[in-house]
Formats: C-alpha cells, sequence, structure tokens
C-alpha cells in the first residue's frame, strides 16, 4: 500500500511488521522518532506480544537486547552517533556472541564537535565489529532492509546493522509502500534460536578463549560473514518475488554498461549523483554510478566486477579515516587492487554539509579530466581552513579549533542539541 | 543446540580438570579422642553413646555405654563425673551434664527391663573374683562377655561393697543397686555371698584360671585422741555400715565429724538425717583443701552442717570435747596455735580414710605392696602372675568409677593372659582440645539443672536428694554433645567446601574426599565444628 | 523443673546441615541432591570465598525454583575461574557478556522470558551476577536502571572488596586503609582513603526495591534464607554477598569463612534485609569483637600493625564499626542465638 510518510515511521512500522519481542530504546537524534513510534505501538497493544523497555543508555540498550536475544526473544534497538560509540563494547560482544539483533543506526556525526546531522562516521567505526551493515539509499529502502535484516540476522546468528541518513531519510516524507502483514510473515520465518538459554537444556554462554582457540574463533565469524554474500542475493531475489520490488543486494549499478568514470557512493547520496549522472548522461558523458548496499561483508568480487571496466573511480563517501583519507575508499581499493585505474577519494558531506548537484557536476567533470587531487574534500572553505592553519603556525597554542573556526564564519553561539 | 564453537559450553564440563593437583596439603578424616572419654576413669565412650542418645536412641545409647560400664544407673548417681570437668562445653557455657543423661539411660534401662547383649561364645576359663564392689562386679561382667566363666566370692551378706555398705540411700537408693546387679546376675555372673577368701592360692583350687582382687579398703584410720568412757568415739565405715542393718546407729543429738573427705560428709549428713539437731565437720585445714567435692560441702551446708576449719580434736570428754585452732604455716600446712575451744559433743565419728586388708595375700610370693596398697602393672596384674588386682586397695584414688575401670582393664588382660598373650592397651588418639575446634557452631544452650529435693526432706528423710531429668531434658541436654573429635555428620565440610570435593555417603556413613578435586584448602578442617578433620602436607 | 525447650541441636544450629533435623529443615547445601550450580574443576584459588557463596546462593536460587534459574555474569573472577574454554562449570544455563553490562543482559533475559511466556509471571527466574567492581562501579549505571525499572532480576553481588581477577586494585568496595595494588601501603595515609564509601546495599534500598539483603559465606542458613525469600518477589531484587577472598585480603585459605564470620561480629558488615526500603530484620553481633581481631589476620592490613601500630587508624576502622552497629542495631541481644 502507497502511503505518504517520515522515513522514520516508515522504518518503525516495518519493523513492528517483523513481529520483534523485545525492543529497547534510549534517545538520541536523529533516531528518536522511529522508538517513539515503537513505543507508542507496543503501548497501544498494536505491537504485541513485546517488550518495549526505557533503558538509562545505549550501553544497557544493546546489553539488554543481548540478553533478550540469547534468551530466545527477536530483539530490535536503534542509535546514532555518540549512543552508538557509547554501546560500542556490547556491539561487539552481541557479534561475538552471534546474536542476531537487528539495529538502526540513523547515521550521524560523532563529536567532538559535537553536531547531531548526518554522516557515516558512527556506522563505519563499527566496520569491524563483527555486524552485517546494510546501507539505505531511499526510505522504501530503508524499510525494505529491515525487513531483510531480521531474515539475515537469524539464518546467520549474526547482528544486522541496517544504516540510513539520519534527517535526510529519517526526517524526510516520501512515498511508500508499505507491504502487509501477510507478506511480511510469508517472507520472515519465526525466530528459531541457534542457542539459547533454557533450564531444559543448559549452556554456558560467553566462554573465555585463550590463545590456543582465538584465532579460529575469529577466523570462523569472518566465514560465517562471507556466508552473507552468498545469502544475501538469494533474499533480495525472493524479497522481489513477495513484495514485488528490488530491495537490497550487495550493490546497485546505475548506467555504468559503457562508463569510464564511475562514482562509488552510499546511502541516500546516491539519489543526488544519480540525478547528476542522468544529466551529464544527456550531455554524453560516460559515467555511471555504484551504490554499496551491503558494506560489512564487503562484496569485494562484486564491487571489482562492477568497476573493472572503467577508467577512473570516484569514491565519494561521508566519512573519513583521519590520517589516512578515506574510508569506502579504502574498501573498494582493495577491491580493484591490481588493475590499472585512476582512484580518487572524495570526502563530502561530513555533519551534514549538503552535498549539491552544482558541486557534484564540477566534481565530476574534473574527475574526468583526472584533475583531481588523489583526496578532495569536497566544497571545503579553503580560507577558513588557511586563516587557521596560519595562526596556528604564529602561536603554537592557539585555542580550540572549532571555536576559532565559528569565529571566523560570523557564527556568534552554538546552537544547544 | 547448534552451538558456536568455543564461545558456548557444555554444562558442567570442567569435571575434566582435576584440581586435585594443586593440592600441597590434604584433609584427612580422624576421629580424636574426646576430653570426656579421656577423662572418665572406666574409659566410657561417652561422646559415643550421647550420639545415639541425641538421636533419641536411647537402647543403642544404653548398649553403647554399658560395652564398657556395666552400672549406668549407679554410675548416674555416684560418679563424680571427671568428664564434666573435662568437657569442653565448658568453654562455650557450659559443661555437658553427662552424668545426668547416664543416670537417664541407666533409670530408662531398668524401666524398659534391657538386657545386655549375649556374651562371646564360652571359653571353659573360669576366673575368681574376689570381693563384690564395683571393681569386682566390673571385672566379672567383662570376663564374662569375653565368654569365661566369672564367679564372685563376697564375704558380706549382700553384693556392692562400698556401694551398699557406704554410700548413703539419699544418693544411691538401693532398688537402684540391686536392680543393676541383678542384672549382671542374669547376665551370668555368679555371686557366692557369705564367702571369705582368707587364702587366695587356696580358693584357686576351687578350679579357677585365674583370680581378680577387688576386696577395697575396709579398715578405718585411727586417730590417738584420749577420750573419757562415756563419750562415743566411732569409725564413719562402721556407722554407715550400720545403716544397712536393722537398727539405726545411736550417735545423739550433737555429732562431731572428724574429717575432710566424702566420707565424713556423708556420715554427718547421715547424723543429720538420723534427728541430730547438731553435726558438725571438724576438719584441719582450710576448705579449698578439703577432698570432698565442693558439691558435697555445698549440699551438706544446705542441710544445716556446719563446718570447722583448721581445727583439731584434742581430746574427748563425756559430753564435749576440746579443739584447738590451727594456722596454715608458709608452706601450706596446719600448725597448732595453742588456742583451745570446747564443743558439745554426744558422740565423735572418725572419717580418716580406710586401709585395705590385705591377710588372704599372705602367702602370695612376688607381691608388692607399697603404702598399704597392692603394686599392680598397666593390665592390672600383681607381681605374682594370674593375680590381678583393681579397686580402692589397688590406687590412690578411691572412687566406684575407677574401681570399674581397673575392673574392665583387669578383665582384658585377664583375657590375654588366659590366651598367653601380652596384654597391650591400645594407643589413644590424640586428644580434641577446645583449639582444634569450632566451637561457633554450637549454639548456646546452659546446661539443664537437675532437680533437687526440698530441704525439710532433706534433712529428715533417706529419699534420694537429686532428681533425674525426664526425656526432653535428657535430650537436650544429650544434644549439648559438641561430638568433640568425631564426626557428628552435620555436613560442614560437604557444604563449605568451595570445590565440592566432599562427598557425603548417607546417613551414619559419613564423608569422603574426593581428591581429584580438593585443592587442600583446608576451609573444612577449620570449619568441622568438632576436630574431626587434619590437614597433612602431601608429599610429592 | 524448668523446661528447656529442645529446640534445635544444641550441637550446631550454626551448621550446613545435621543429621537429627527432618531433611526439609536442613539446609539446601546438606543435601546430596543439591544442584552444585558450579560443579568441581572450577579454577578459582583455594579457599575462594566468591566461588562458594555463588555455589551457595545459586544452589539456593536454584532449590527456590525447582531448577528454573538463568544467570548473566559479569566479567570478574567468578566468570573468569568458571569458565575458560574448553569447560564451564556451571551446570545452569548461563551467560558472560561484559563487565559492566550484567544487569541490563539480565533485564534482556527477564523480557523476553515474559514476552515468551505470554503471562506477567514467567516460571523460570534470573539471577544477574558479578564483583564489587562489576557491581558497585562499572555496572552501577545499568543496575541502577534495573532497580528503577524495577524488572524481574536478582541481582547477586559478590563483594570481596576489590577489583581481584585483574591483580586486587582497589574498587569503590574497597575498605578505607586497605591495601590493594593501586593503594598500596605508602607514604603518609597508606592503603585505601577514608572516603565516603558507596555501601550499595544502602543505594539499592533508596530505589525502594522489594528486597535488598547482605549475607555473608560465614551464616549459610541465613544467606539461603534470603535466596529464598528474593525468589518470592517479582520485580528487582538485590543480595550484596561478602566473600573472603584469600588472595586479595592476604589471608590464609583455610581461613575464608572465619573471615566472613569476624566481619559480621566486629560490625564491619552489617548483615541485614529490606523490603520496599525498609529494614525488616537484622543479623545481630553474636560474640561481639573489636576490629582488631578482624584487621590483623590479613596482609592488607599488615602496615597498620607494624613496629608502631597505626592506633588512629584502627580506632577510625573501629568508629566505623560502631557506626554500623548503631545504625543497624547490631548489638548482641540475649535470646536471639
Ligand atoms: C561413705 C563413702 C562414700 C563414697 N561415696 C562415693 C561416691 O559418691 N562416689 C564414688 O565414686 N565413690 C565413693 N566412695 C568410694 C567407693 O565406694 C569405693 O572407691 C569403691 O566402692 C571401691 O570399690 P572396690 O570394688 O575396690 O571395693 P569395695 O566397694 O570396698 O568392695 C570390696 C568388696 O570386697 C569384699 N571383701 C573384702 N575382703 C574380702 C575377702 N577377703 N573375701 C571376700 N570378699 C571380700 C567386701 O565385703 C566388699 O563387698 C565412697 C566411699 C565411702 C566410704
Ligand atoms: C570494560 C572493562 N574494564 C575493565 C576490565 C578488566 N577487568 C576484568 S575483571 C576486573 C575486575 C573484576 O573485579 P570485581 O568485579 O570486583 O570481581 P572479582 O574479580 O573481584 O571477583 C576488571 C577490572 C574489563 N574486563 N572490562
Ligand atoms: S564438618 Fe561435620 S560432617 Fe564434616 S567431619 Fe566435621 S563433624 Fe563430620
Ligand atoms: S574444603 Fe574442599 S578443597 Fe578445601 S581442603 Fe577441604 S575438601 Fe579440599
Ligand atoms: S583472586 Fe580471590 S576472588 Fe579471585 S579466584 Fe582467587 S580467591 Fe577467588
Ligand atoms: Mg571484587
Amino acid at each position: 500500500m502507497l502511503k505518504q510518510m517520515e522515513g522514520s515511521r516508515a522504518v518503525a512500522e516495518a519493523v513492528a511488521m517483523c513481529r520483534p519481542e523485545v525492543i529497547c530504546a534510549y534517545p538520541i537524534s536523529p533516531q528518536t522518532h522511529i522508538v517513539e513510534a515503537l513505543g507508542e505501538m507496543v503501548k497501544d497493544g498494536t505491537l504485541s506480544p513485546c517488550e518495549f523497555i526505557n533503558v538509562e543508555s545505549e550501553f544497557a540498550a544493546m546489553s539488554v537486547a543481548i540478553g533478550s536475544s540469547a534468551a530466545g526473544a527477536r530483539s530490535y534497538t536503534a542509535t546514532a552517533s555518540q549512543g552508538l560509540l557509547f554501546m560500542a563494547e556490547a556491539v561487539y560482544n552481541a557479534s561475538g556472541l552471534g546474536l542476531p539483533i537487528v539495529m538502526t543506526v540513523a547515521n550521524r556525526a560523532i563529536g567532538a564537535p559535537i553536531n547531531i546531522w548526518n554522516d557515516h562516521s558512527d556506522a563505519l567505526s563499527q566496520r569491524d565489529s563483527g555486524w552485517l551493515q546494510l546501507f539505505a539509499e531511499t526510505n522504501q529502502e530503508a524499510l525494505d532492509l529491515h525487513i531483510q535484516a531480521f531474515r539475515l540476522a537469524e539464518e546467520l546468528s549474526l547482528p544486522v546493522m541496517v544504516c540510513m541518513d539520519g534527517f535526510i531519510l529519517t526526517h524526510a516524507y516520501e512515498r511508500v509502500d508499505m507491504p502487509t502483514q501477510a507478506q511480511v510473515d510469508a517472507y520472515l520465518p519465526k525466530y528459531v534460536p541457534r542457542q539459547m538459554l533454557d533450564p531444559g537444556e543448559p549452556v554456558s554462554i560467553g566462554a573465555m578463549v585463550g590463545p590456543e582457540a582465538f584465532m579460529e574463533v575469529r577466523y570462523l565469524a569472518h566465514a560465517k560473514q562471507m556466508e552473507a554474500l552468498e545469502l544475501i542475493p538469494s533474499y533480495a531475489a525472493e524479497f522481489k518475488s513477495v513484495f514485488g520490488r528490488d530491495s537490497g543486494g550487495l550493490t546497485h549499478t546505475y548506467r555504468t554498461e559503457d562508463a569510464e568514470t564511475i562514482i562509488v557512493a552510499m546511502g541516500s547520496v546516491l539519489g543526488t549523483i544519480k540525478d547528476v549522472i542522468d544529466e551529464m548522461r544527456d550531455a554524453g558523458h560516460k559515467i555511471g554510478v555504484l551504490g554499496i548496499t551491503l558494506f560489512r561483508p564487503f562484496p569485494l568480487a562484486r564491487v571489482r566486477e562492477s568497476l573493472q571496466g572503467a577508467k577512473r573511480v570516484v569514491v565519494l563517501e561521508k566519512s573519513m579515516a583521519v590520517g589516512l583519507g578515506g574510508i569506502l575508499s579504502t574498501n573498494v581499493r582493495m577491491a580493484l587492487s591490481g588493475l590499472h585505474m585512476h582512484g580518487y577519494t572524495v570526502i563530502a558531506g561530513l555533519g551534514g554539509r549538503a552535498i549539491t548537484k552544482k558541486s557534484l557536476h564540477g566534481l565530476f567533470r574534473q574527475a574526468e579530466q583526472d584533475a583531481l587531487e588523489p583526496l578532495t574534500f569536497l566544497d571545503l572553505d579553503w580560507n577558513m581552513v588557511n586563516k587557521q592553519l596560519e595562526r596556528e603556525k604564529a602561536h603554537r597554542r592557539s585555542g580550540p579549533v572549532a571555536e576559532n573556526l565559528l569565529r571566523d564564519v560570523g557564527v556568534v553561539a552554538a546552537r544547544n542539541y | 543446540m547448534d552451538k558456536p564453537f568455543a564461545i558456548t559450553l557444555d554444562p558442567g564440563s570442567s569435571l575434566a580438570n582435576h584440581t586435585g593437583s594443586w593440592r600441597t596439603f590434604r584433609p584427612e578424616y580422624v576421629d580424636r579422642l574426646p576430653p570426656c572419654n579421656a577423662a572418665c576413669p572406666a574409659g566410657e565412650n561417652i561422646q559415643g553413646w550421647l550420639f545415639h542418645a541425641e538421636a533419641g536412641d536411647y537402647e543403642k545409647a544404653w548398649h553403647a555405654l554399658v560395652e564398657n560400664n556395666p552400672l549406668p544407673a549407679i554410675m548416674g548417681r555416684v560418679c563424680y563425673h571427671p568428664c564434666e570437668g573435662g568437657c569442653n562445653r565448658q568453654h562455650v557455657d557450659s559443661a555437658v551434664g553427662i552424668n545426668s543423661v547416664e543416670r537417664f539411660l541407666g533409670d530408662e534401662a531398668r524401666k524398659q527391663g534391657w538386657k545386655f547383649a549375649p556374651p562371646a561364645a564360652a571359653t571353659g576359663k573360669r576366673v575368681l573374683v574376689v570381693g563384690s564392689g564395683p571393681a569386682g562386679l566390673s571385672a566379672a561382667y567383662h570376663l564374662t562377655r569375653m565368654g569365661h566363666k566369672a564367679v564372685i566370692y563376697e564375704a558380706g551378706p549382700l553384693a556392692g561393697g562400698m556401694m551398699r555398705f557406704g554410700i548413703p540411700k539419699y544418693r544411691l537408693p538401693r532398688d537402684v543397686l540391686d536392680a543393676e546387679i541383678q542384672r549382671l546376675i542374669d547376665f551370668g555372673v555368679e555371686i557366692q555371698l557369705q564367702t571369705k577368701v582368707t587364702d587366695v592360692q587356696q580358693a584357686m583350687k576351687d578350679g579357677f584360671d585365674a583370680v581378680f582382687l577387688g576386696v577395697g579398703a575396709h579398715i578405718a584410720k585411727r586417730a590417738y585422741i584420749p577420750a573419757g568412757d562415756a563419750n562415743k568415739v566411732l569409725d564413719a565405715v562402721a556407722v554407715l555400715r550400720g545403716m544397712e542393718g536393722h537398727d539405726a546407729p545411736m550417735l545423739g543429738r550433737k555429732v562431731v565429724v572428724y574429717g575432710g573427705g566424702n566420707t565424713a560428709i556423708d556420715v554427718a549428713r547421715t547424723a543429720k538425717r538420723l534427728g541430730a539437731e547438731e553435726a558438725i565437720i571438724v576438719y584441719r585445714r582450710t576448705r579449698d583443701k578439703m577432698p570432698a567435692h565442693d558439691f558435697e560441702v555445698e549440699e551438706a551446708l544446705q542441710e544445716g552442717i556446719s563446718i570447722k576449719w583448721l581445727t583439731t580434736i584434742k581430746e574427748a570428754g563425756e559430753s564435749d570435747i576440746m579443739v584447738e585452732k590451727m594456722a596454715l604455716d608458709d608452706k601450706g600446712f596446719p600448725q597448732p596455735t595453742g588456742e583451745f575451744e570446747r564443743i558439745e559433743a554426744d558422740s565423735v565419728v572418725l572419717a580418716l580414710g580406710q586401709d585395705a586388708d590385705l591377710s588372704l595375700l599372705e602367702n602370695v610370693p612376688g607381691l608388692v605392696v607399697e603404702g598399704g596398697m597392692i603394686k599392680v602393672d598397666a593390665g592390672m596384674m600383681t607381681g605374682h602372675p594370674g593375680v590381678f588386682a583393681g579397686g580402692d586397695m589397688a590406687g590412690n584414688e578411691r572412687t566406684v568409677t575407677v574401681a570399674v575401670g581397673h575392673g574392665k582393664k583387669a578383665a582384658r588382660a585377664i583375657d590375654a593372659w588366659l590366651r598367653g598373650e601380652q596384654y597391650a592397651p591400645l594407643p589413644k588418639a590424640e586428644i580434641a582440645t577446645i583449639e582444634r575446634m569450632n566451637s561457633w557452631y554450637y549454639s548456646d544452650a546452659p546446661k539443664t539443672v537437675r532437680p533437687v529435693l526440698d530441704i525439710i526432706r532433706r534433712q529428715s528423710t533417706f529419699e534420694e536428694v537429686l532428681g533425674g531429668l525426664d526425656e526432653t531434658n535428657a535430650l537436650f541436654e544429650a544434644r549439648r554433645c559438641m561430638s568433640c573429635g568425631n564426626c557428628f555428620e552435620c555436613d560442614n565440610c560437604y557444604g563449605v567446601c568451595p570445590d565440592n570435593a566432599v562427598i557425603k555417603l548417607g546417613p551414619g556413613k559419613r564423608f569422603k574426599f574426593n581428591f581429584d578435586y580438593c585443592k587442600g584448602c583446608g576451609i573444612c578442617a577449620t570449619e568441622c565444628p568438632c576436630g574431626a578433620i587434619r590437614m597433612v602436607a602431601e608429599e610429592n | 523443673m524448668s523446661f528447656q525447650p529442645v529446640k534445635f541441636y544444641q550441637t550446631g544450629t550454626f551448621t550446613v546441615g545435621n543429621r537429627l533435623l527432618p531433611p526439609e529443615e536442613r539446609s539446601v547445601q546438606a543435601s546430596t541432591k543439591r544442584f552444585n550450580s558450579i560443579n568441581s574443576g572450577h579454577r578459582a584459588c583455594q579457599g575462594c570465598g566468591e566461588a562458594l557463596g555463588a555455589r551457595y546462593a545459586i544452589d539456593a536460587a536454584m532449590e527456590a525454583t525447582d531448577g528454573q534459574v538463568i544467570a548473566a555474569n559479569a566479567t570478574g573472577c567468578l566468570e573468569v575461574f568458571s569458565t575458560p574454554y574448553p569447560e564451564t562449570s556451571w551446570q545452569i544455563p548461563w551467560i558472560h557478556s561484559l563487565f559492566g553490562n550484567t544487569a541490563a543482559v539480565a533485564t534482556g533475559i527477564a523480557a523476553a522470558l515474559k514476552v515468551k511466556g505470554l503471562t506477567q509471571t514467567p516460571r523460570t527466574r534470573v539471577v544477574a551476577q558479578g564483583g564489587d567492581g562489576g557491581t558497585t562501579d562499572i555496572g552501577f549505571g545499568c543496575l541502577s536502571g534495573m532497580f528503577e525499572r524495577n524488572d524481574d532480576v536478582l541481582y547477586i553481588c559478590y563483594d570481596n572488596g576489590g577489583y581481584m581477577n585483574t591483580g586486587v586494585q582497589r574498587s569503590s568496595a574497597t575498605p578505607p586503609a586497605a591495601r590493594t595494588a593501586t593503594t598500596m601501603a605508602v607514604g603518609p595515609a597508606p592503603g585505601n582513603v577514608f572516603g565516603q564509601g558507596k555501601f550499595l546495599p544502602a543505594i539499592a534500598m533508596a530505589h525502594e526495591i522489594p528486597y535488598v539483603a547482605t549475607a555473608t559465606v560465614a551464616d549459610l542458613r541465613d544467606l539461603e534464607a534470603k535466596v529464598r525469600r528474593a525468589m518470592e518477589f517479582r520485580g528487582a531484587r538485590y543480595i550484596h554477598i561478602l566473600v573472603p577472598c584469600p588472595l586479595g585480603w592476604g589471608t590464609a585459605s583455610h581461613d575464608t569463612i572465619k573471615m566472613a564470620r569476624l566481619a559480621k561480629e566486629t560490625g564491619i558488615f552489617p548483615v541485614f534485609e529490606a523490603e520496599h526500603g525498609e529494614i525488616k530484620s537484622v543479623l545481630a553481633i553474636r560474640r561481639p569483637l573489636p576490629v582488631e581481631d578482624y584487621l590483623r589476620p590479613q596482609k592488607r592490613y599488615a602496615h597498620l600493625f607494624g613496629k608502631t601500630p597505626a592506633v588512629e587508624t584502627i580506632a577510625h576502622i573501629q568508629a566505623l564499626a560502631d557506626k554500623n552497629i548503631r545504625k543497624y542495631g547490631l548489638q548482641a541481644r540475649k535470646g536471639d542465638h
């Protein structure tokens, strides 16, 4: 059924149709609308049986989910940014224990400086946590990915993070095709836990493992994740047969057939990029885009396959490895190793900085001429940066960078978040 | 369950890890000697019989008791219970009333008509026992148990020795005495009354393979006291023996008893009961030097007997005596002061101790007599092979209990001797001292006080002074026993082991260590209330 | 004659069992059918109070629930010595997640049980357990949250007064003046500081949760009774058990129970229970003792008894014990035993 609704609401309804049994929530923008909606559904009985627990921190949220999942309940939570970092120890633990928790990350920058706007630093900081990570391009996909995520998590007995851009998706009103409960029930079997805390069959979960077996445990976790590369396409196909639309999968290509330049990106920015590409194609440019839906495990072979025909690859990412450059681009580069092609890393949209069509047009054209720096910061205010750098050269101690920069752009006081 | 590798494990699988290899000390269950047992001259296994009494199995308790002592009803009345003096419970609150439980069991046995367990198969050996005092009765009993034929020759008209002709009725009612002697007769002990042995070797010719002598000490010691005709100077043993005849001795209104032992007290209390207005004990030394037991002195004082300390009798006149005050010198000996006083007295009874009459041994070669007592070895054998002796004639400590102990020990030695073996007493286990125990675990439970006859009747009748305990009280008292040194199945070791390394074998079967897992921490040993576990170094 | 009631057994009111007691009046630990929830072969130090306390408590919980217990366990000695791959000592469903999240994990399990049972009262009960560090420090946030929501969890803290598993460092439950690896017996004020204290049972009571109790491994019957009582309630419950650690305290391995007993008898550790924020009973001191008797056998206090004894420090500790005695009404009473 087609509905005009907020992204968060759409995700909440999709999650509810997955019949989660325990939901733990701790508020943080821009995740709040999702858990608020779920809380209401549990409270008014629409979502039942389900325990909705207002925990005292994200660390507790993940921990409660660990407990409930280990006790055999389908468990869900959502967070973002600082919250994800606050729960980090438990994030690793959930995957280490092999617990199929599904978590929405409403992607948001990480402070300091504190910033509530979108980028991918939060989710990508957990890229090695052992969780599967899916990135949604649209609200429709966000909704669909949650349904697939439960299926995937429970089949593999691994936790899955569904990432959607904060505000851009979570707070955007769009038309979505809301599935029926019958469809979801047909697609998502009942949760049969792989291991469970059960007095009838007691086990000890979470043993201490020493050097004699730790490597093996880690290898097995890797091997398990890699199974997702096989499973996901088939689940996407099955999804299509039940719900009638393409959603999920490992990656999506757009107009890459004969492209000489291929852009690689994740999340909602793909929409803007596609618009730009359409316009450039109309102008005769041989350009296309590869959207990464599955970031972990990283579909190396598929990415290589998708990119190997191009002359150059531009990875445009909303994240950054300080001191190195890109995160997504490092992963993409690994897929391309041994291939001789130009590769550019473009850091864009950090902390909610708008990525405009105009800027992209300029960027892509520059790339086509191989006039890009290998590491490019889209729309960086060089004037502002250089001033600070000079100041720092002059006085070794020059006060907090953020404050100085704000002074330079004339923002008097920071807002409260 | 499809368990993830290494992270999820099967329950209880740590049994594969044998932590016993960590041990440097290992616990061991031991049976230590309870101090009460160690202090009991009759060698009773007190803790052993209390163990059954605690469970309310009085018959079993009685049977365990009579393995060592055939006279519990008597013992429960007249024994001075040195066991209670040794009892560790005095360090917690007050000693266990062992004696009162013993009496309860003895009386219960009489009421229920319990019999001794049948004796061992007859050996065909015959042993002569001279004297039916506690030493003789005990020897005869133990010999009978072992299958020997014991025959007692008793000079007197009735059996019991000093228990009958010394200890007054108000402390030992005669029906009690009679019943316990009768049980021995029923058991097979033969007593020939009015059969005085004048020559042991002669008597042995009646077909005996060995002899035990328990003739006691009946000759009163005298002190020289110048006396006029009219005044009656009597000896205590004769007075008390006279109490068993038809006519009570005539002592008069004012009776002075000379001496400081239990006999002196008994005579004074007897005199009071016979109607004396005044019964005065005259003793040379001070109260703390007095050989009589404190509680007896106390009971006598309650009954109105007065005691003159540091006093000697100088002479006895017609209706009074003259006494001299004494003073202790720096060595603590009484010395005359030259201060005199006259006290009214219708009679003076001397209670200065007794000597043994050893005339029946005159012709026996090899005997050694020291200080009027016959010398015996560790197995109660005299210098003459096959002649054994015990009781008052063979020891300084003259009590019924010691006599019973001598009789038992002698019986064992005689048994060995009859088989041509050397008697070797079993090595004694270490004593379970209070330091070896963990008294925390015993709840506070002060001793039960025995009922006492009212004072009027104590002064005018020979009714028994001290009452017995009823069942609940006896049970309470039995359960005060801390079972020193011997496992009482409190389950502590089983419970406190952090490694579950103690195996409980079930009621009455005690416990076992599982050395696969015992790390040797020693908690079980420290927390065993009764000190029945010890830690010993592991040798590698 | 005055009648002496044959109450419990003079030979062993405080013992684990007693052959004379009817089986139903014996402790759980006395039974040959006890669960041994934590089995032999665990790697706790010799004489570990925590290993003992855990078996006492969990076995009692198992007994009270007919074997229907799921446990969540914080990182710490108990976890490490019980579940090193490839062996576990636990015979019950058990999970270890992290150091500081145990109360929350337990909340999750309880929620799962509730939703799975589709009733308000699932048969299976949840116990969370951790050391003092995992409880009073790093796990405190999750614990307080669990209390505040009144989740149906019994949380048991095994207090050995320090971070023992990492090598005896100070926790907020480490008593004043005690030497630990991070509060060494050096300088002008050797050992741990005399801080404000952080007595978690009192904090738990401030949440007014249905049941809060303290216990020690020195009084098994009391401990079991408290676990049993705790299992009669629904909602958040907290039991704080003092478990001496021979390694961390520097005491003989055989003195573990004795040390716990001394802690209680000196007033150092008040033993009581409270319902809905109000104290319901206290375990009175039976044989009053000065704190010195408790301190002296422990090497962690050795610096108090050097050539010049730290009289003032000892007096300070005595004052704290005296305060406990006053505050909780622990003074010995006739007829209490
Ligand atoms: C007044 C009094 C009160 C006492 N109170 C206590 C008390 O409360 N508790 C306690 O423990 N002890 C008490 N005693 C001591 C105790 O009675 C004796 O120590 C004990 O009886 C000694 O036992 P025995 O078998 O050695 O000798 P006895 O009991 O003296 O028995 C010896 C027996 O041998 C017989 N006999 C002697 N010579 C011959 C012979 N030639 N042929 C055949 N038979 C012979 C005697 O007739 C007598 O029956 C008391 C003693 C007295 C005098
Ligand atoms: C987040 C985190 N911080 C620190 C540690 C290290 N650590 C593991 S166990 C432990 C001490 C545990 O102390 P406590 O909870 O008192 O239990 P005990 O070992 O004393 O029984 C510490 C500090 C950890 N595992 N996780
Ligand atoms: S602790 Fe108790 S059960 Fe164990 S040996 Fe000692 S008395 Fe017997
Ligand atoms: S308590 Fe257990 S481990 Fe310690 S010595 Fe005794 S049996 Fe061995
Ligand atoms: S360090 Fe302490 S708490 Fe840890 S196992 Fe050893 S004794 Fe037990
Ligand atoms: Mg600790």
